[in-house]
C-alpha cells in the first residue's frame, strides 16, 4: 500500500493518506483486531452475567393441545415426509396416491420432503412445539423412538378413532403393539423399516456372512465392515447376536453389546458408522458387508446386482417410521382422512410398489401383485409368517436410559 | 521522503465553527445496521450459548442456569483427544494449503498473462457446487478399488503413510489420511483468493530492482516478494485454519471412529445427547482456543496489515 504515492499529490495530501492508511478508522491492523476482539470479548462476558431464564421444561404443554380445526373451511394438509418416501409418475412431479386423495376428497396436499434425518428434525421442530405454537405441519413422520419422545412429551395430539376405521381394521398384527403407543392412540405406522445384514457378493469374493459374528470376528473382513449410527440398530442386531431380546434387555446386557462392539472398534474391524451414505460404499465395494435397512437393499438390487442381504438366524430388528399430528395443527381432521386413505389396500399397494419398505397394511398383497408380482411375494414387502417371527423391536428407553445409552454410544463412535 | 516528514501540521483551526451535530451523528446512523446485525445475529446468541453453557438439566425437567461451570472442565476432559485432533488436522490442511496454494497464487498473479482470468475462474468454480457433493466427490477419487489407491499401493506410499499411522492397511478411506485431505481441498481456495490478492498487488518493478542489484531469483523471492505477500500469508491461513477447525462433514465422510473432530462432538452432544450444555461448553471452549491461537499467531507474524 505505502510504496503507491503518485508524484502529483503535494506532501501534505500524501501525508494525510499515510495517516489514513495507518491511524484511520477505516485501517484494519493487527492491533485494531486485537483490540477490537479483546472488547467483544469482555462485552461477552460482562453480558454474559444477564443470565438468560434457561430453556424451560419440554413437558409442560400438557398432552395433546389442539388448535381450532379449521379442516372444514381450508381444504388443506401440510404434510412432512422423508425424501424419497412418496410414489412419484414418470414425470417426477406428480404422486399419483396423494392425487387420487385430492380428487375423491377435494383436500388438496402440500407435500414437502423437509425430513432427512431425526435428530435434525427434532432440532427443527423443538423450537415451536416447545413454546405451544403450529409447527405449520398437519403430519410428520418420524421414527419410533422419536415418536415415543414425541408422545412424552405431549407435544403430538390423540387421534380421532371414528376418522380411521380403515387403520384401525388393517394394521397388520405386527404392528399393533408397541410399548410407546399403546393402542396406537397417538399414531400409525407409514412404513415398517427391517434392519438387517446387506453385503456385496464382489466385495465379500467367497467369505461367507451369516450372522454379526461373521461381521464383528471374521479377520477376512477387517475394516470393511460397517454399522449404523443409528443406536438402536446397531445395538440391536448385535443384542440379538448374542442372544438377549432387545425387547427386553437390561443395562448390562447394553453395555456388553457396547463392548462386543468396542472390541471390533479397536481392531479396526469396523470401517465406519454411518448413516444412509452406506449405500454408495456398498455398491462401491469399499464396505463388503454392513448392517443395512431392508428398503435401501430392495433398492440397491435393482441397479448393482452384486448387493444382496441376509437375514441372520438370531433375527432381525424392526421398526417404523410413524405418521403424528403434532400439537396446534390446523387440519386434524383432514389429516386423520389421509392416514385413514393410505391404511385402504389399493393405496397402500400403489406405495408399497414403488418404495419398498415393509407394508403396515393387511390385504394389500392381492392389489400388489396386480402391479409388481415380484414385490407381492418379496418377504422384505410383506412379512410371511417366518420372516415375522424373526422379527424383534427394540424397546422404548426412559429420558435417561436414552441419555446414558446415547453417551455410550456416542464414545463407541468416536464421539 | 523528507518532505513529506516535514508537511506542516493541520493544525487546528479555532476560527471555523464547531460541526452541526446531524453532521456529527452520521457516521454512527451509517453504523447502525451493521451493529443492529451484530447484536442480533453475532452477541445475542452468544449470550444465550454463554447461559446455556452454565445450566443443568435436561429436555424434560427444562434447563436452568445454576453457574455449573464444572461442564467445561468435564467437556475438556472427556473430549481433549477430539480438540487435539481438530487441532492437528485444521494445521496440517493449512500448510497444504499454503504449500499447494502460494505456487498457483504465484503463477495467477505473475506467470498467468492472458490466462489469469480463466485460471480464476477454475479456482471458484468448484463454489458452484455443494460443500457435501464435493466432499462425496472425494469417496469416488479415494474408492478401495479405485486408480489413485492402486497406484499408491503399487507404489508402496501407503506402506509409508500406515507406519506413519496416517492411513490403515491398502485403503485411504476412513483414515485420517483422507479426513486432511478432504479439510486441504475444500479450503483451498479460502487461501488461494487472499495470496492472490496480496501478490497481484505487488509492484513488478521491485522484482526488476532486486535483479539489478544482482539478488538471484530465490533471493528476490525470499527477501522482497516473500515478506511483501506476508498480510495474504496470514489472512489465507487464518481464513483456512479457523473453519477447518470447526469443520465436521470431513470428518464424517471421509473418516472413522478415530479421526471424530471437535465439530462431531458438539453435533452428536446436540442432537442426538441433547446435552445442550455440555455442546455450548464446547463450543465456547473452541472459541477460546481459536482466539488464543489466532491472536498469538498473528503477534509472532509480525504483520501490520491483515489484507
Amino acid at each position: 500500500m505505502e510504496q503507491y504515492e503518485p508524484e502529483r499529490l503535494t506532501p501534505a495530501q500524501v501525508a494525510a493518506m499515510r495517516r489514513s492508511f495507518r491511524n484511520g478508522r477505516a485501517s484494519l491492523s493487527r492491533r485494531s483486531l486485537l483490540r477490537a476482539s479483546a472488547g467483544g470479548a469482555l462485552a461477552v462476558g460482562g453480558l454474559g452475567a444477564l443470565s438468560a431464564c434457561g430453556i424451560p421444561a419440554a413437558g409442560k404443554t400438557q398432552g395433546g393441545v389442539s388448535a381450532e380445526d379449521h379442516s372444514a373451511k381450508e381444504k388443506t394438509i401440510n404434510f412432512s415426509n422423508w425424501t424419497e418416501y412418496m410414489d412419484v409418475d414418470d414425470s417426477e412431479k406428480h404422486h399419483p396416491t396423494l392425487d387420487a386423495f385430492t380428487k375423491r376428497t377435494g383436500i388438496k396436499v402440500k407435500y414437502t420432503e423437509d425430513i432427512n434425518d431425526n435428530v435434525e428434525f427434532f432440532g427443527k421442530i423443538k423450537p415451536q412445539l416447545a413454546a405451544g405454537q403450529d409447527t405449520g405441519r398437519d403430519i410428520i413422520v418420524v421414527t419410533d423412538w422419536l415418536a415415543a419422545r414425541l408422545i412424552r412429551f405431549g407435544w403430538v395430539q390423540k387421534l380421532d378413532a371414528s376418522n380411521l376405521p380403515h387403520a384401525y381394521t388393517n394394521l397388520s398384527q405386527q404392528f399393533r403393539d408397541t410399548d410407546w403407543d399403546p393402542g396406537r392412540a397417538y399414531s400409525y405406522p407409514w412404513q415398517g423399516i427391517s434392519t438387517v445384514i446387506a453385503y456385496n457378493k464382489k466385495a465379500l469374493d467367497g467369505v461367507e456372512v451369516k450372522s454379526v459374528s461373521d461381521l464383528l470376528d471374521n479377520p477376512k473382513l477387517k475394516g470393511r465392515v460397517g454399522f449404523l449410527s443409528e443406536m438402536r440398530d446397531s445395538i440391536g442386531m448385535t443384542l440379538l447376536d448374542m442372544g438377549k431380546d432387545p425387547a427386553k434387555f437390561t443395562d448390562d446386557d447394553f453395555d456388553a453389546a457396547i463392548a462386543r462392539l468396542q472390541k471390533a472398534v479397536d481392531k479396526g474391524q469396523i470401517r465406519r458408522f454411518t448413516g444412509n451414505d452406506y449405500t454408495s460404499d456398498l455398491t462401491k465395494g469399499d464396505l463388503a458387508a454392513c448392517v443395512a435397512w431392508a428398503g435401501d437393499v430392495v433398492q440397491l438390487k435393482a441397479d448393482s446386482p452384486d448387493v444382496d442381504f441376509i437375514i441372520p438366524d438370531s433375527g432381525y430388528l424392526t421398526s417404523t417410521d410413524n405418521m403424528l399430528i403434532p400439537n396446534k395443527a390446523r387440519h386434524k381432521t383432514n389429516a386423520e382422512r389421509l392416514m385413514d386413505y393410505y391404511y385402504e389396500p389399493e393405496p397402500a399397494a400403489e406405495l408399497a410398489a414403488y418404495i419398498n419398505y415393509v407394508c403396515p397394511v393387511d390385504g394389500v398383497k392381492p392389489y400388489l401383485a396386480k402391479i409388481d408380482k415380484d414385490a407381492a411375494n418379496n418377504p422384505l414387502i410383506i412379512p410371511d409368517k417366518a420372516m415375522a417371527a424373526k422379527s424383534h423391536a427394540f424397546r422404548s428407553l426412559t429420558q435417561k436410559e436414552e441419555t446414558a445409552y446415547e453417551e455410550k454410544f456416542a464414545k463407541l463412535t468416536g464421539a | 521522503m523528507a518532505a513529506v516528514t516535514e508537511a506542516p501540521p493541520l493544525a487546528p483551526q479555532p476560527a471555523e465553527k464547531p460541526p452541526r451535530k446531524r453532521g456529527r451523528l452520521v457516521p454512527y446512523w451509517l453504523l447502525l445496521p451493521g451493529i443492529l446485525w451484530l447484536i442480533v445475529f453475532f452477541a445475542l446468541p452468544m449470550i444465550y450459548q454463554a447461559s446455556t453453557s452454565v445450566q443443568t438439566g435436561s429436555l424434560e425437567q427444562g434447563f436452568k442456569v445454576t453457574w455449573h461451570f464444572q461442564t467445561y472442565w468435564d467437556a475438556l476432559a472427556d473430549y481433549w483427544p477430539q480438540f487435539l485432533r481438530s487441532v492437528l488436522y485444521a494445521g496440517a490442511a493449512t500448510i497444504l494449503c499454503l504449500v499447494l496454494g502460494y505456487p498457483l497464487a504465484y503463477l495467477i498473479a505473475f506467470r498467468a498473462g492472458r490466462w489469469r482470468n480463466l485460471i480464476m475462474i477454475l479456482v471458484i468454480a468448484p463454489f458452484f457446487t455443494s460443500f457435501l457433493i464435493r466432499t462425496l466427490a472425494w469417496k469416488t477419487i479415494l474408492a478401495d478399488g479405485g486408480p489413485v489407491v492402486g497406484a499408491l499401493n503399487s507404489l508402496h506410499v501407503l506402506d509409508v503413510t500406515n507406519w506413519l499411522g496416517f492411513t490403515s492397511g491398502d485403503r485411504v478411506l476412513a483414515t485420517p489420511l483422507a479426513v486432511v485431505c478432504g479439510l486441504t481441498y475444500n479450503f483451498l481456495p479460502f487461501m488461494i483468493l487472499p495470496l492472490y490478492t496480496s501478490l497481484e498487488r505487488i509492484d513488478g518493478r521491485l522484482h526488476e530492482a532486486a535483479g539489478d542489484l544482482y539478488a538471484a531469483p530465490f533471493t528476490t523471492f525470499r527477501k522482497v516478494t516473500f515478506p511483501l505477500s506476508m498480510p495474504g500469508v496470514v489472512s489465507g491461513t487464518l481464513l483456512t485454519f479457523i473453519p477447518a477447525s470447526g469443520d465436521y462433514v470431513n470428518a464424517d465422510l471421509l473418516g472413522s471412529t478415530d479421526t471424530r473432530m471437535v465439530g462431531n462432538v458438539i453435533q452428536t452432544q446436540f442432537l442426538r445427547i441433547l446435552d445442550y450444555p455440555t455442546a455450548a461448553a464446547l463450543s465456547f471452549i473452541l472459541m477460546a482456543a481459536i482466539l488464543i491461537m489466532v491472536t498469538l499467531y498473528i503477534r509472532k507474524s509480525g504483520t501490520e496489515d491483515l489484507v
